[in-house]
Protein backbone atom coordinates (compact mmCIF):
# COMPACT_ATOMS: atom_id res chain seq x y z
CA UNK A 1 0.00 0.00 0.00
CA UNK A 2 1.10 3.25 -0.86
CA UNK A 3 1.34 6.15 1.31
CA UNK A 4 -0.52 8.28 -0.59
CA UNK A 5 -3.28 5.14 -0.01
CA UNK A 6 -3.30 5.25 3.34
CA UNK A 7 -4.29 8.46 3.35
CA UNK A 8 -6.43 8.40 0.90
CA UNK A 9 -8.87 11.30 1.47
CA UNK A 10 -13.49 10.46 1.42
CA UNK A 11 -15.34 10.81 -1.25
CA UNK A 12 -16.89 13.96 -1.78
CA UNK A 13 -20.31 15.25 -0.74
CA UNK A 14 -21.59 15.95 -4.21
CA UNK A 15 -24.36 14.14 -6.73
CA UNK A 16 -21.54 13.07 -8.43
CA UNK A 17 -19.67 11.88 -5.43
CA UNK A 18 -16.34 13.59 -7.38
CA UNK A 19 -15.40 17.00 -6.43
CA UNK A 20 -16.93 19.96 -7.92
CA UNK A 21 -13.56 21.95 -8.20
CA UNK A 22 -11.65 19.09 -9.00
CA UNK A 23 -14.47 19.19 -12.44
CA UNK A 24 -13.87 22.38 -12.88
CA UNK A 25 -10.14 22.24 -13.26
CA UNK A 26 -10.04 20.10 -15.96
CA UNK A 27 -13.40 21.59 -17.93
CA UNK A 28 -10.64 24.47 -17.43
CA UNK A 29 -7.42 22.40 -18.64
CA UNK A 30 -9.24 21.23 -21.98
CA UNK A 31 -10.68 24.69 -22.66
CA UNK A 32 -6.59 25.32 -22.44
CA UNK A 33 -5.61 22.74 -24.77
CA UNK A 34 -7.66 24.92 -27.98
CA UNK A 35 -5.79 27.90 -26.51
CA UNK A 36 -2.79 26.58 -26.89
CA UNK A 37 -3.63 24.66 -29.75
CA UNK A 38 -4.73 27.92 -31.58
CA UNK A 39 -1.57 29.60 -30.55
CA UNK A 40 0.81 26.72 -31.67
CA UNK A 41 -1.27 26.03 -35.05
CA UNK A 42 -0.55 29.99 -35.67
CA UNK A 43 3.15 29.82 -35.05
CA UNK A 44 3.00 26.35 -37.75
CA UNK A 45 1.31 28.46 -40.36
CA UNK A 46 3.36 31.51 -39.94
CA UNK A 47 7.08 30.33 -38.81
CA UNK A 48 8.07 30.28 -42.71
CA UNK A 49 6.26 32.70 -44.32
CA UNK A 50 8.05 35.78 -43.31
CA UNK A 51 9.42 37.90 -45.86
CA UNK A 52 12.49 39.24 -43.95
CA UNK A 53 14.39 38.46 -41.17
CA UNK A 54 15.19 35.60 -39.02
CA UNK A 55 13.21 32.28 -39.80
CA UNK A 56 13.83 29.17 -37.42
CA UNK A 57 16.76 27.21 -38.37
CA UNK A 58 19.53 25.23 -36.58
CA UNK A 59 21.03 28.93 -36.36
CA UNK A 60 18.16 30.93 -34.51
CA UNK A 61 17.49 28.52 -31.67
CA UNK A 62 20.28 27.29 -28.77
CA UNK A 63 18.80 23.63 -28.73
CA UNK A 64 21.32 22.69 -25.37
CA UNK A 65 20.31 25.90 -23.79
CA UNK A 66 16.23 25.40 -24.42
CA UNK A 67 16.98 21.50 -23.68
CA UNK A 68 17.94 22.41 -19.80
CA UNK A 69 15.34 25.17 -19.50
CA UNK A 70 12.92 21.54 -20.58
CA UNK A 71 14.60 19.71 -17.92
CA UNK A 72 14.17 22.08 -15.07
CA UNK A 73 10.50 22.23 -16.01
CA UNK A 74 10.14 18.32 -16.18
CA UNK A 75 11.65 17.74 -13.21
CA UNK A 76 9.63 20.68 -11.37
CA UNK A 77 6.54 18.84 -12.15
CA UNK A 78 8.50 15.76 -9.91
CA UNK A 79 8.67 17.95 -7.39
CA UNK A 80 5.24 19.25 -7.67
CA UNK A 81 3.86 15.74 -7.23
CA UNK A 82 6.46 15.17 -4.00
CA UNK A 83 4.46 18.08 -2.43
CA UNK A 84 1.51 16.59 -3.02
CA UNK A 85 2.83 13.29 -1.67
CA UNK A 86 3.82 15.25 1.54
CA UNK A 87 0.47 16.82 2.28
CA UNK A 88 -1.42 13.31 1.99
CA UNK A 89 1.04 11.86 4.56
CA UNK A 90 0.49 15.05 6.46
CA UNK A 91 4.47 15.95 6.29
CA UNK A 92 4.22 19.98 6.16
CA UNK A 93 7.52 20.74 6.40
CA UNK A 94 8.69 18.21 3.20
CA UNK A 95 5.11 19.82 1.36
CA UNK A 96 7.13 23.33 2.18
CA UNK A 97 10.21 22.39 0.36
CA UNK A 98 8.69 20.88 -2.33
CA UNK A 99 6.52 24.00 -2.85
CA UNK A 100 9.43 25.83 -2.62
CA UNK A 101 11.69 24.12 -4.95
CA UNK A 102 8.45 23.84 -7.67
CA UNK A 103 8.49 27.76 -7.62
CA UNK A 104 12.16 28.18 -7.37
CA UNK A 105 12.26 25.89 -10.56
CA UNK A 106 9.75 27.65 -12.23
CA UNK A 107 11.92 30.86 -11.44
CA UNK A 108 14.72 29.33 -13.07
CA UNK A 109 12.63 28.23 -15.96
CA UNK A 110 11.51 31.77 -16.81
CA UNK A 111 14.67 33.42 -16.15
CA UNK A 112 16.11 31.14 -18.76
CA UNK A 113 13.44 32.64 -21.14
CA UNK A 114 13.93 36.00 -20.32
CA UNK A 115 17.17 35.24 -21.46
CA UNK A 116 16.44 33.73 -24.69
CA UNK A 117 14.13 37.01 -25.38
CA UNK A 118 16.66 38.93 -24.68
CA UNK A 119 19.24 37.17 -26.61
CA UNK A 120 16.23 37.32 -29.56
CA UNK A 121 16.30 40.79 -29.13
CA UNK A 122 19.88 41.47 -29.92
CA UNK A 123 19.94 39.24 -32.63
CA UNK A 124 17.29 41.69 -34.37
CA UNK A 125 14.32 39.15 -33.72
CA UNK A 126 11.46 40.86 -32.18
CA UNK A 127 7.79 40.32 -31.62
CA UNK A 128 7.23 43.29 -34.61
CA UNK A 129 10.04 41.72 -37.02
CA UNK A 130 8.44 39.49 -38.99
CA UNK A 131 5.49 36.63 -38.65
CA UNK A 132 7.67 34.07 -36.96
CA UNK A 133 8.71 36.77 -34.33
CA UNK A 134 5.12 37.63 -34.11
CA UNK A 135 4.29 34.02 -33.84
CA UNK A 136 7.02 32.85 -31.49
CA UNK A 137 6.86 35.40 -29.28
CA UNK A 138 3.03 35.47 -28.66
CA UNK A 139 2.96 31.22 -27.78
CA UNK A 140 5.99 30.95 -25.55
CA UNK A 141 5.53 34.12 -23.82
CA UNK A 142 2.13 33.02 -23.49
CA UNK A 143 3.07 29.92 -22.05
CA UNK A 144 5.68 32.09 -19.89
CA UNK A 145 2.89 34.01 -18.65
CA UNK A 146 0.97 30.60 -17.38
CA UNK A 147 4.05 29.52 -15.60
CA UNK A 148 4.23 32.72 -14.10
CA UNK A 149 0.67 33.02 -12.62
CA UNK A 150 1.61 28.96 -11.85
CA UNK A 151 4.70 30.16 -9.66
CA UNK A 152 2.28 32.88 -7.66
CA UNK A 153 -0.02 29.79 -6.82
CA UNK A 154 2.86 27.63 -5.76
CA UNK A 155 4.23 30.85 -3.31
CA UNK A 156 0.87 31.20 -2.24
CA UNK A 157 0.84 27.77 -0.90
CA UNK A 158 3.78 27.66 0.23
CA UNK A 159 2.85 30.98 2.61
CA UNK A 160 -0.71 29.20 3.50
CA UNK A 161 1.16 26.64 5.05
CA UNK A 162 3.68 28.55 6.79
CA UNK A 163 0.60 30.38 7.92
CA UNK A 164 -0.85 27.02 8.83
CA UNK A 165 -4.37 27.44 6.76
CA UNK A 166 -3.25 24.48 4.70
CA UNK A 167 -4.05 21.46 6.88
CA UNK A 168 -3.65 17.83 5.82
CA UNK A 169 -7.69 17.72 4.83
CA UNK A 170 -7.13 20.42 2.14
CA UNK A 171 -4.57 18.16 0.28
CA UNK A 172 -6.91 18.46 -2.64
CA UNK A 173 -5.76 22.45 -3.11
CA UNK A 174 -2.52 21.56 -3.84
CA UNK A 175 -3.90 18.79 -5.84
CA UNK A 176 -5.46 21.25 -8.50
CA UNK A 177 -2.53 23.87 -8.43
CA UNK A 178 -0.50 20.65 -9.51
CA UNK A 179 -2.66 19.64 -12.18
CA UNK A 180 -2.20 23.73 -13.62
CA UNK A 181 1.49 23.14 -13.19
CA UNK A 182 1.25 20.05 -14.99
CA UNK A 183 -0.53 21.02 -17.89
CA UNK A 184 1.93 24.09 -18.12
CA UNK A 185 4.40 21.24 -18.05
CA UNK A 186 3.00 19.20 -21.20
CA UNK A 187 2.22 22.32 -23.39
CA UNK A 188 5.60 23.21 -22.78
CA UNK A 189 6.40 19.60 -23.93
CA UNK A 190 4.75 20.08 -27.07
CA UNK A 191 6.56 23.67 -27.38
CA UNK A 192 10.02 22.23 -27.47
CA UNK A 193 9.43 19.36 -30.03
CA UNK A 194 7.45 20.83 -32.56
CA UNK A 195 8.38 24.94 -32.42
CA UNK A 196 12.51 24.25 -31.18
CA UNK A 197 13.46 20.56 -32.24
CA UNK A 198 11.65 20.21 -35.58
CA UNK A 199 12.11 23.58 -37.22
CA UNK A 200 15.53 23.83 -35.93
CA UNK A 201 16.65 19.98 -37.05
CA UNK A 202 15.69 21.04 -41.18
CA UNK B 1 -20.71 6.65 -9.17
CA UNK B 2 -20.15 6.89 -5.67
CA UNK B 3 -17.66 3.58 -5.70
CA UNK B 4 -16.11 5.65 -8.74
CA UNK B 5 -15.56 8.28 -6.37
CA UNK B 6 -13.93 6.34 -3.99
CA UNK B 7 -11.95 4.00 -6.33
CA UNK B 8 -10.14 7.21 -7.79
CA UNK B 9 -9.00 7.98 -3.96
CA UNK B 10 -7.95 4.68 -3.66
CA UNK B 11 -4.53 4.79 -5.32
CA UNK B 12 -2.37 7.56 -6.09
CA UNK B 13 1.33 6.09 -6.92
CA UNK B 14 4.10 6.46 -4.56
CA UNK B 15 6.68 9.13 -4.61
CA UNK B 16 8.95 5.98 -5.38
CA UNK B 17 6.71 5.69 -8.90
CA UNK B 18 6.94 9.11 -9.06
CA UNK B 19 10.47 9.41 -9.05
CA UNK B 20 10.94 6.34 -11.60
CA UNK B 21 8.63 8.21 -14.25
CA UNK B 22 10.69 11.57 -14.13
CA UNK B 23 13.69 9.29 -14.84
CA UNK B 24 11.85 8.17 -17.91
CA UNK B 25 10.83 11.77 -18.64
CA UNK B 26 14.64 12.70 -18.05
CA UNK B 27 15.82 10.00 -20.41
CA UNK B 28 12.92 10.56 -22.84
CA UNK B 29 14.63 14.30 -23.10
CA UNK B 30 17.81 13.22 -23.58
CA UNK B 31 17.06 11.31 -26.00
CA UNK B 32 15.53 13.96 -28.41
CA UNK B 33 18.44 16.11 -27.62
CA UNK B 34 20.56 13.30 -29.03
CA UNK B 35 18.57 12.75 -32.19
CA UNK B 36 18.89 16.48 -33.04
CA UNK B 37 22.54 15.96 -33.38
CA UNK B 38 22.09 12.78 -35.43
CA UNK B 39 21.90 12.97 -38.98
CA UNK B 40 19.04 11.33 -39.73
CA UNK B 41 16.54 11.40 -42.34
CA UNK B 42 13.62 14.79 -41.72
CA UNK B 43 11.23 12.60 -41.80
CA UNK B 44 11.92 10.02 -39.23
CA UNK B 45 13.44 12.60 -37.27
CA UNK B 46 10.02 14.30 -36.53
CA UNK B 47 8.23 10.99 -36.17
CA UNK B 48 10.94 9.83 -33.49
CA UNK B 49 10.42 13.36 -31.72
CA UNK B 50 6.80 13.34 -32.18
CA UNK B 51 7.09 9.77 -30.57
CA UNK B 52 8.95 10.42 -27.67
CA UNK B 53 7.28 13.93 -27.25
CA UNK B 54 4.06 11.59 -26.79
CA UNK B 55 5.53 9.03 -24.37
CA UNK B 56 5.99 12.42 -22.27
CA UNK B 57 2.86 13.92 -22.41
CA UNK B 58 1.15 10.81 -21.78
CA UNK B 59 3.33 10.20 -18.39
CA UNK B 60 2.75 13.20 -16.97
CA UNK B 61 -0.82 13.39 -18.07
CA UNK B 62 -1.28 9.95 -16.59
CA UNK B 63 0.65 9.69 -13.67
CA UNK B 64 1.57 13.71 -12.21
CA UNK B 65 -2.15 14.23 -12.76
CA UNK B 66 -3.66 10.98 -11.80
CA UNK B 67 -5.56 10.56 -14.98
CA UNK B 68 -5.09 6.96 -14.89
CA UNK B 69 -6.17 6.63 -11.65
CA UNK B 70 -8.44 9.40 -10.95
CA UNK B 71 -12.34 9.39 -11.89
CA UNK B 72 -13.09 8.23 -15.72
CA UNK B 73 -15.02 11.44 -16.13
CA UNK B 74 -11.86 13.54 -15.63
CA UNK B 75 -10.17 11.25 -18.32
CA UNK B 76 -13.45 11.87 -20.87
CA UNK B 77 -13.49 15.95 -20.00
CA UNK B 78 -9.72 16.18 -20.82
CA UNK B 79 -10.03 13.71 -23.84
CA UNK B 80 -12.61 15.69 -25.08
CA UNK B 81 -10.66 19.25 -25.08
CA UNK B 82 -7.79 18.13 -26.77
CA UNK B 83 -8.86 15.69 -29.18
CA UNK B 84 -11.29 18.53 -30.12
CA UNK B 85 -8.03 21.02 -30.56
CA UNK B 86 -6.55 18.55 -32.19
CA UNK B 87 -9.00 18.10 -34.78
CA UNK B 88 -9.81 21.58 -35.37
CA UNK B 89 -6.35 22.93 -35.76
CA UNK B 90 -5.23 19.58 -37.96
CA UNK B 91 -8.17 20.63 -40.16
CA UNK B 92 -7.27 24.34 -40.05
CA UNK B 93 -3.79 23.35 -40.67
CA UNK B 94 -4.57 20.85 -43.48
CA UNK B 95 -6.72 23.70 -45.05
CA UNK B 96 -3.52 26.20 -45.44
CA UNK B 97 -1.65 23.18 -46.74
CA UNK B 98 1.04 23.18 -43.87
CA UNK B 99 1.68 19.45 -44.60
CA UNK B 100 2.25 19.82 -48.32
CA UNK B 101 5.98 19.36 -48.74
Amino acid sequence: MSVAQAHAAPAHDTSTGLSHAKVAVWTFLASECLLFGALISTFLLYRSRSLSGPTPSRHTYDIVYTSVSSFILLMSSLTMVLALAAIQRGDHQKLRVWLMATALLGMCFISGQVYEFTRFVQDGLTIKTNVFGSSFFLLTGFHGLHVTVGILMLLSLYLMSLDGRLPSNRAETVELVGLYWHFVDIVWIVIFTVVYLIPAGK
Amino acid sequence: MQAEAESELAHHPSPREYVKVAIILAVATGAEVGLFYMNLPHALFVLLLLFFAAIKFSLVVLWFMHLRFDSQIFRRLFLLGLSLATAVYLIVLSIFGIFRG
